[in-house]
């Protein structure tokens, strides 16, 4: 022992300390952001999948109604406004987290959950609609490939405003922690991305499949 | 370990700062307005018969989409080349090349398909 510690000065004045990792790398400090990035990114390749679908066979009546004759366009037009507001009174929400003013927050994340719930709802009322006069998902592909893509991204918007509520509880009960600065930071992202997904919605699906 | 405990301690202190995100009110607003813009003209293009030609309304309807999605990735999602080390884009230009590849791929290909097939599928061409 004591040979070793009398010994090792020696050598240890020229050779480096021992190191098993990179020292000189950046590397990111809060994982989580980044790693819920890649989740959506990976959700992304989802409704990818879903709007190829579509792009495939939304043309394909099969002798049922067409998406002109179906789609109404102003209910759609609502639609958009309501999640488009719904991202920018989540913006509010995210600023005031930033100054640590709790309670406005608060009023702002209720208001984004109101404008979901209300896309949510207008959503159900269309699909409602278009079911009872017989254009259910079973009548063509059109319709198929039209409740496949609508219906997951309202049920994303669903998931989302379950996650608003418990996210509120959280915050009520412990305030704004670190810890729910960050989850409000990721529902943050996954809300603006599902508002993401919408343009592509009305745009490809609404726009373009009522066109002549 | 020592390693993570430093990890730690950095996001005790900096508990405000780690989230590396700094919203703005201009920049909200700004991506907002654009945003409303961006859905209003497509709308009113379908909704008002503007355009006569349908190809040429898809195009512009297609294009003005990515751009609306471009300031949404700017302005709510605050993406940019820096954040996260440039992980995020990095990640997002692999996402956008596998999501090219599936949307064109798929669209290119079936479209080819039809088009082989309908003769056959038509009763009228049956001999």
């Amino acid at each position: 022992m004591s040979e070793l510690s009398t010994s090792y000065p020696a050598s240890g004045a020229t050779a480096p300390p021992l190191a098993f990792y990179e020292t000189t790398e950046s590397h990111v400090p809060n994982g989580t952001l980044l790693g819920f990035w890649v989740y959506l990114m990976s959700d992304c390749l989802i409704f990818a999948c879903l709007f190829a679908t579509y792009g495939v066979l939304g043309r394909e009546y099969a002798g049922g109604p067409s998406a002109a004759e179906v789609l109404e366009l102003p209910a759609v037009a609502v639609n958009t406004s309501l999640l488009l507001l719904s991202s920018i009174t989540y913006g509010f929400a995210v600023l005031e987290m930033q100054r640590d003013r709790q309670r406005s927050m608060m009023i702002w994340l209720a208001i984004t959950g109101l404008l979901g719930a209300g896309f949510i709802t207008l959503e159900l009322r269309e699909f409602a609609h278009l079911i009872s006069i017989g254009a259910g998902p079973q009548r063509s592909a059109f319709l198929s490939s039209f409740f496949t893509l609508v219906g997951t991204h309202g049920l994303h918007v669903t998931c989302g405003i379950l996650w608003l509520i418990v996210l509120m509880t959280q915050v009520a009960k412990k305030g704004l922690i670190p810890a729910n600065k960050r989850r409000l930071m990721c529902l943050s992202m996954f809300w603006h991305f599902l508002d993401v997904v919408w343009v592509g919605v009305f745009s490809f699906v609404y726009l373009m499949g009522v066109l002549p | 370990m020592s390693s993570h405990d430093t990890q730690h301690a950095h996001h005790d202190h900096h508990g405000h700062d780690d989230l590396g995100i700094h919203a703005t009110f201009g920049g909200y607003m700004t991506g907002f307005v654009a945003s409303v813009i961006l859905t209003v003209i497509p709308f009113w293009l379908v909704m008002g018969h503007v355009i006569a030609k349908s190809s040429t309304a898809a195009v512009v309807i297609l294009a003005l989409a990515a751009v609306q999605i471009v300031v949404h990735m700017i302005y709510f999602l605050h993406m940019n080349a820096k954040s996260e080390g440039g992980w995020n884009m990095l990640a997002l230009v692999f996402t956008i090349v596998l999501v090219v590849i599936t949307l064109s791929g798929s669209i290119w290909i079936m479209y080819h398909l039809n088009n082989n097939m309908m003769p056959l599928m038509n009763p009228a061409n049956l001999p």
